[in-house]
């Protein structure tokens, strides 16, 4: 266990990093029309300030031994009932550390993309707002010292992620979707609070440092029903089996919040609770056995639907899905996965944000249309967008020697290390990924035009591109950056701990079994995709596995029929028994009281004799008491 | 003889007083019977001040009949209100409690 | 205890509970009235015995004085001969009065009984460092009582300001003049534009209740003032020998 120092010189700025954006979007959401022109510039103002002081406190991190890296700035007692005492502070340390980069860094990008974006709409302001509002929770999810803290920042996010999910009001479908994400998320939610309070009931204390001293000592039911609810939080927030439904709806908010929240940040959450978690889980196996199973599931059942959305956006949802899956694969594994996990995440950051920024730069030039079936040959009018595109797309499929390669196969090394079925199935998600993606990028960019007639396809315009420049850099780059000489393992040690994945298979035997699985996927896609036409208009013969995945495997019809209807009919009968029973016996008593009443109102005849004739037998009777008691 | 005869007289006039308000119906005889139970009282008052040696009784029953002297002012304007819209002195005429 | 006093007490006693009684069952509130003056002026005597001389005058002028002639004030504006009706209106009251009432004065009687005095201490030593009753009492209403003393009146300036607020009327239009009294007699079409003849004129005896004769010898039934309006047909004779039949409709305003 690391130690903990109060922050003192630049690390004394950890504050700003959340109170930039929280002032911008205050300003932003309070102060109306006044700020419409400029509204837009000072969000980006604040995100890259907020990226400057990361910056700063990175370097000044760096410069310290790397035991004594983790800062705690106190900033204020929020609660103090007795035993139970949430302080306000912010702990600051590796595994923050690259959260903050990544949330800072690529939010700005994607900021400065949506200037170009939402160029005309006339809620740019308001959109901008709800952005920075996501960053400052986001910020203060990662930030916090205690589970509480944490909490706190969890419904930051997902109210941002309501709002900009139903950012189009105008459209009927908006409003369903954010509803459907913000009920999902509170399924989630529970497992988040019951989480605490069973923290709390074991150990008396809620702050990351206090529950990861005393869970050692904690029985083993208490450890894995801790871990069983963070891993229900987690799937709620990052979209995992079986609280997945809500992220596919939720690519109807703009696209930059598809690339922010929805892909880069966010949904991540979930990993970034297990990683930090992970003094619990370490102690818990059931749960993290749990955890493998759902990542499993989440990044198959990912992979499918998204090789058979025709929206561009939602197949990249599902690619989103089963990269997380992948993520939560890896910190399911324990010390061996938990870097690998934090290394994924950043380069999925950067690849998937780019690949959505990509998806929003072909959006806004096709009219806003969405369906791949009437894209095609868009390289030869987007060339920025295409080369950017391809290669996000070269780096999720882990082409070597680009992000995906570095940081994907050494989850795939790690599951093998765990289990040959575990890592049998993550190769196969691999090839899956490669079929998906390639079909995307085939179906978009390659092979004939199949356009609408009314569209004239361009290049967007710089503010967009230049982000989307930066981030292909990352795409390429990030896997070789942090995977090399051990460098985020370094780094990350003191939080998560590490151990080298014991593998019976050679490094050079899983990368060529991974590729060749990843070849076979773009084969197939090439087959399917390149030497066939594309129709334009989705095929009805399919077969079942390809109606299933069109159906998000069924997601909403299992959610209708396990939960909706029988909370419907619960519902109702809860209506009857409170109509008929609750309300008869209210009733029943207000209708007795009244007749009581009505036989009681009788006595008042109204004529002062009787009233002084009552009096009178009153003090009669107190004579009579007296005489009694007084003898 | 027994002061305390002072005292039972005392008493049976208070019975008939409280009596006599809840027998007549006459608004101005019920008056007069409760008049009849301040000077009960009074009588009391005065009694109980020979006895005892103080004279704190007889300042008591002489704040009776100033209080008394306002009551009945009081009480006298208002049977005369009531008889100038109702045409009469019962008191059960005036039941307007009632609803 | 003297015997004097006794034999006063035993007076006064039974004047005071026969006018208590008197008051009860008297039908009349005027006797009512006169019953209890005379409970009130026993019991001044009373006082004056039990060495209140203060008190005994204060009895006689505050209640006899000024209270019962407050009673009969009133008695005589709302009418002397007002008499209760001995029908009783509300079911079991007056059983339920009686037991009550008896078993309220039994149980008064009996608790105050258990009382013994052993002896009285009579008020010489309290009075006669004053210099006697009223200059004792006085010291003590100005003295220890001088607050309640005060307070008492504020509280009969509020009983006269009620009183008065009580019985007043607002007048909502002006007094009519003689002037508008004429005019809307003249205008009216119904009210005799002369004066009315005297009762008897022209009829065979001159009483209060004969009607006068109008010159066509019809009786003028107007002229018999309204008390004497009764409703039962009435037969007289006129002065030429006439048997005039005199019928007052019924619900003739009076």
């Amino acid at each position: 266990m690391e130690t903990i120092t109060a922050a003192s010189g630049t690390t004394s700025l950890t504050w700003l990093l959340i109170a930039l954006p929280l002032a911008g979007a205050v300003i932003l959401l309070g102060t109306g029309r006044v700020t419409n022109k400029w509204g837009h510039l000072l969000g980006v103002a604040t995100i890259a300030g907020s990226f400057g002081v990361a910056v700063a406190l990175w370097l000044s991190l760096l410069a310290k031994p790397s035991e004594d890296r983790a800062v705690r700035q106190f900033l204020f007692t929020w609660l103090d009932l007795g035993r139970f005492k949430v302080d306000v502070a912010l702990q600051l340390d590796q595994l923050s550390m690259a959260f903050v980069l990544l949330i800072t860094g690529v939010g700005l990008l994607i900021h400065v993309y949506a200037v170009g974006y939402m160029k005309g709409d006339d809620g740019r302001r308001r959109f901008f707002g709800y952005l920075n509002l996501f960053v400052a929770a986001m910020l203060l999810l990662v930030l916090a010292d205690s589970y509480v803290l944490l909490y706190v920042g969890w419904e930051g996010v997902g109210l941002a992620s309501y709002l900009l999910i139903g950012y189009y009001q105008t459209r009927d479908t908006a409003g369903p979707a954010a509803k459907k994400a913000f009920v999902v998320n509170r399924v989630g939610d529970i497992g988040m609070s019951v989480a605490i309070m069973l923290m709390f009931a074991a150990f008396g204390t809620v702050t990351f440092q206090g529950v990861f001293e005393a869970a050692p000592g904690a029985s083993s039911a208490m450890v894995n029903g801790i871990g069983f609810m963070l891993l229900l939080a987690a799937c709620g927030k990052s979209a995992q089996f079986p609280l997945q439904s809500w992220l596919l709806d939720a690519m109807e908010g703009p696209t930059p919040v598809s690339a922010l929240i929805h892909a880069a940040t966010m949904v991540t959450a979930g990993v970034y609770l297990i990683a930090r978690s992970n003094p619990i889980f370490d102690l818990a196996p059931t749960a993290q056995m749990a955890v493998i199973i759902v990542g499993l599931i989440t990044l198959l059942a990912g992979g499918i639907i998204a090789s058979a959305k025709d929206d561009i956006k939602k197949a990249l949802a599902g690619s989103t899905m089963s990269a997380i899956g992948y993520m939560m694969l890896a910190v399911g594994l324990g010390p061996t996965g938990y870097v690998f996990a934090i290394a994924f995440l950043l380069a999925h950051g950067f690849f998937k944000a780019g690949l959505f920024l990509g998806a929003g730069s072909v959006m806004h030039g096709m009219n806003d249309q969405v369906s791949m079936r009437r894209f095609g040959g868009l390289r030869s009018v987007m060339a920025i967008t295409t080369a950017t595109f391809g290669l996000g797309y070269l780096a999720i499929i882990g082409i070597p020697p680009l992000a995906g390669y570095f940081t994907k196969d050494l989850i795939i090394e790690s599951a093998l290390a765990r289990s040959p079925i575990i890592g049998g199935l993550a190769v196969i998600g691999a090839g899956l990924t490669a079929f998906y993606m390639s079909r995307i990028f085939f179906m978009t960019f390659i092979g004939k035009k199949r356009w609408t007639e009314d569209v004239h396809p361009h290049e967007s315009p710089w503010s967009m591109t230049v982000p989307m420049l930066v981030l292909a850099v990352g795409s390429v780059a990030s896997g070789y950056l942090l995977m090399r000489d051990y460098t985020l393992e370094k780094w990350l040690e003191p939080v998560t701990g590490f151990v080298e994945p014991e593998s019976s298979l050679s490094h050079v035997v899983v990368t060529s079994v991974t590729l060749t699985s990843v070849a076979v996927g773009i084969v197939a896609a090439i087959l399917l995709y390149l030497r066939r036409d594309v129709p334009e208009v989705a095929p009805s013969k399919v077969s079942f596995l390809v109606v299933a995945a069109r159906k998000d495997l069924f997601g909403d019809a299992f959610n209708e029929a396990v939960f909706m209807r029988p909370g419907q009919w619960l519902t109702r009968s809860l209506v009857w028994v409170d109509n008929k029973v609750i309300d008869g016996a209210v009733n029943g008593v207000a209708a007795s009281l009244g007749g009581l009443s009505a036989r009681a109102r009788r006595i008042q005849t109204g004529y002062t004799r009787s009233y002084s004739l009552v009096m009178l037998s009153g003090a009669l009777l107190v004579l009579v008491f007296l005489a009694i008691v007084g003898r | 003889m027994n002061p305390m005869n002072y005292i039972y007289l005392s008493a049976a006039l208070f019975s008939i007083g409280a009596f006599g308000v809840l027998f007549r119906r006459n608004a101005i005889v019920v008056f007069m019977c409760v008049e009849l139970m301040l000077n009960a009282a009074n009588l009391a008052f005065v009694a109980f001040a020979r006895i005892n040696g103080t004279l704190d009784g007889q300042v008591v029953a002489f704040f009776v009949m100033v209080v008394a002297a306002a009551e009945v002012v009081i009480g006298l304007a208002i049977i005369m209100s009531i008889f100038a819209t109702r045409r009469s002195a019962s008191i059960d005429e005036a039941n307007l409690l009632r609803s | 205890m003297s015997a004097g006093e006794t034999f006063a007490f035993w007076v006064l006693a039974i004047l005071a509970v026969g006018g208590a009684i008197g008051m009860l069952l008297s039908r009349k509130a005027v006797h009512s009235a006169l019953w209890i003056a005379l409970t009130m002026v026993s019991l001044a005597v009373v006082y004056l015995i039990n060495a209140a001389p203060f008190l005994s005058m204060v009895q006689i002028i505050v209640y006899t004085g000024a209270v019962m002639m407050l009673f009969l004030f009133v008695l005589m504006l709302i009418g002397v001969d007002a008499a209760d009706s001995l029908v009783e209106t509300i079911k079991g009251q007056r059983l339920a009065a009686v037991l009550v009432g008896i078993g309220f004065g039994l149980l008064l009687l009996a608790g105050v009984g258990g009382l013994t005095v052993n002896e009285i201490k009579g008020l010489d030593a309290a009075t006669s460092q004053a210099g006697g009753n009223l200059e004792a009492v006085a010291q003590l209403i100005f003295g220890r009582y001088v607050l309640a003393f005060e307070v008492t009146s504020a509280l009969l300036i509020t009983a006269a300001v009620g009183a008065i607020v009580y019985t007043h009327r607002e007048r909502l239009v002006g007094k009519p003049t003689q002037a508008m009294i004429s005019r809307a007699r003249f205008t009216s079409v119904t009210a005799p534009r002369s004066p009315m003849p005297a009762p008897g004129v022209f009829a065979n005896h001159n009483a209060v209740d004969t009607p006068a004769l109008l010159p066509d010898g019809s009786p003028a039934l107007d002229s018999v003032p309204a008390p004497f309006q009764v409703e039962e047909a009435r037969t007289f004779t006129t002065a030429d020998g006439r048997v005039i039949t005199a019928v007052y409709p019924e619900g003739d305003d009076k």
